[in-house]
């Protein structure tokens, strides 16, 4: 049932591409305006800016990306997946299908990122880690908040302040993993961040899972 | 008389905790001298915002399965006060920051985690405001607190332990931890956290009543 989900959100999406299409128009504007702001020629910006920048790009598009899995949704369509589906499949198959969509986003984001303002990483494995980790702690967190927001009115604005402080913990953690990336640490000095960021993603996986349920019943 | 012993011993031990904490002999610390009785008055403002934003979430659990409107109320009030001890704490670290480190905000990871915490509130707040219908503010909200409260556990008790703080009993500054916690300072100490705690559930019991009230002459 969950994958029969993710394959119709997957060919869903597919058919209405200009969404897709928008995210990652929205990525590359994005990312160029940084560009063009710091007036920047290749390797010139230090790795700590071009970390911060990199990721305040990426939660950026996240929020976008899974915002529209709730909120927007006709009314008479979450009628029929309610009879459809148990509410802990849907929220799985949410949640999959989201941190699908953010990896995807993520890698088109460092191929941009790093085409025009240089590519200084160094342990290239760590940091596709890192970004698979940050997916799915992005697209739990903001797949039940993008829940809730859509039953308080279905604001964007809404959707970010709520998303915003909770995320946080998790981006100051990716931040730091993807920094000791760049600089090409030994893997051993990550490991506690990026057991930390597994343990909070298992924190905010469970509760979305838990909560979701009461929320979808309203 | 019996249902109010509770509140003749918070009177009593508050005003110990401000005679005894202000007068009683301390032990003299490198850097941290007379500042070291702010011991009483801001480390308890945390004890007490993580003891009434837990009752607040118990309530909302309650409220999740029970749907009773009173739980709502005790929710959000416990949280309302348990947000004033926060705000307190920031404050009263800050003034007593200003004598120990030179600087009223230095972006320690405890300074900066109480931050995003008391952030993670305003948002719940927010969310409240913004949902018209009773019943449905109360079950979105409800779920809200559960998931930020959730957040905030990992924010406040293992980002902080990752990082070097420059807070007393961390990395190597004198401090009050286990080993040099000195005798007569717990004599205060404990009490003192007793106090602060039972004030707040006391202010805040006091505030689910006025607006009981409130929905009665309605």
């Amino acid at each position: 049932m969950i994958i029969e989900f993710i394959k119709k959100e997957f060919k869903q999406e597919w058919r209405n591409r200009y969404a897709l299409n928008g995210l990652v128009l929205y990525l590359a504007s994005t990312i160029f305006i940084c560009y063009l702001s710091f007036n920047v020629r290749n390797e010139e910006l230090s790795p700590i800016t071009w970390n911060a920048l990199f990721w305040i790009i990426i939660l950026f598009a996240s929020i976008n990306a899974v915002a529209k899995s709730f909120i927007g949704e006709k009314p008479e369509r979450q009628l029929y997946y309610y009879s459809i589906i148990s509410p802990q499949a849907l929220i799985t198959a949410r949640v999959v299908y989201n941190s699908l969509l953010l990896v995807f986003l993520a890698l088109t984001g460092v191929f941009f990122y790093s085409l025009i303002l240089g590519n200084p990483i160094d342990d290239i494995g760590l940091f596709l880690i890192n970004i698979i980790l940050a997916a799915v702690g992005f697209s739990s967190t903001l797949t039940l908040v993008s829940a809730i927001a859509s039953k308080a009115g279905g604001s964007q604005t809404l959707m970010a302040i709520l998303s915003f402080p909770i995320i946080l913990p998790m981006l100051l953690m990716v931040i730091k993993v993807s920094k000791n990336a760049i600089d090409g640490l030994e893997r051993s000095v990550s490991l506690d961040e990026v057991l930390t960021l597994l343990a909070i993603n298992v924190i905010v996986g469970t509760v979305s899972f838990l909560l979701f349920p009461y929320l979808w019943r309203t | 008389m019996r249902k109010h012993w509770w509140k003749i011993l918070t009177t009593i031990l508050l005003i110990y905790t401000f005679v005894g904490g202000l007068l009683f002999d301390v032990p003299r610390l490198n850097i941290l001298n007379e500042t070291i009785r702010a011991l009483h008055f801001h480390v308890p403002m945390w004890f007490g915002m993580i003891v009434l934003l837990a009752i607040s979430v118990v309530y909302s659990v309650n409220y999740l399965k029970d749907n009773k409107a009173k739980f709502d109320t005790v929710a959000i009030e416990f949280a309302n006060v348990g947000v004033i001890f926060g705000i307190f704490g920031i404050l009263t670290g800050m003034f007593w920051a200003q004598y120990a480190w030179g600087e009223w905000w230095s972006g320690d990871p405890k300074q900066n985690a109480s931050a995003i915490g008391l952030l993670i509130y305003f948002a719940y707040f927010v969310l409240r405001g913004s949902i018209e219908n009773e019943e449905q503010r109360a079950r979105i909200s409800a779920i809200y607190n559960i998931f930020a409260f959730s957040a905030l556990i990992p924010l406040l008790f293992i980002l902080p332990r990752l990082t070097d703080s420059l807070h007393p009993g961390n990395g190597g500054n004198p401090g009050f931890n286990a080993y040099d916690l000195d005798s007569g300072l717990r004599l205060v100490f404990y009490p003192a956290v007793l106090a602060w705690i039972l004030l707040g559930v006391w202010i805040a019991t006091i505030r689910v009543r006025i607006r009981k009230l409130e929905l009665e002459t309605l």
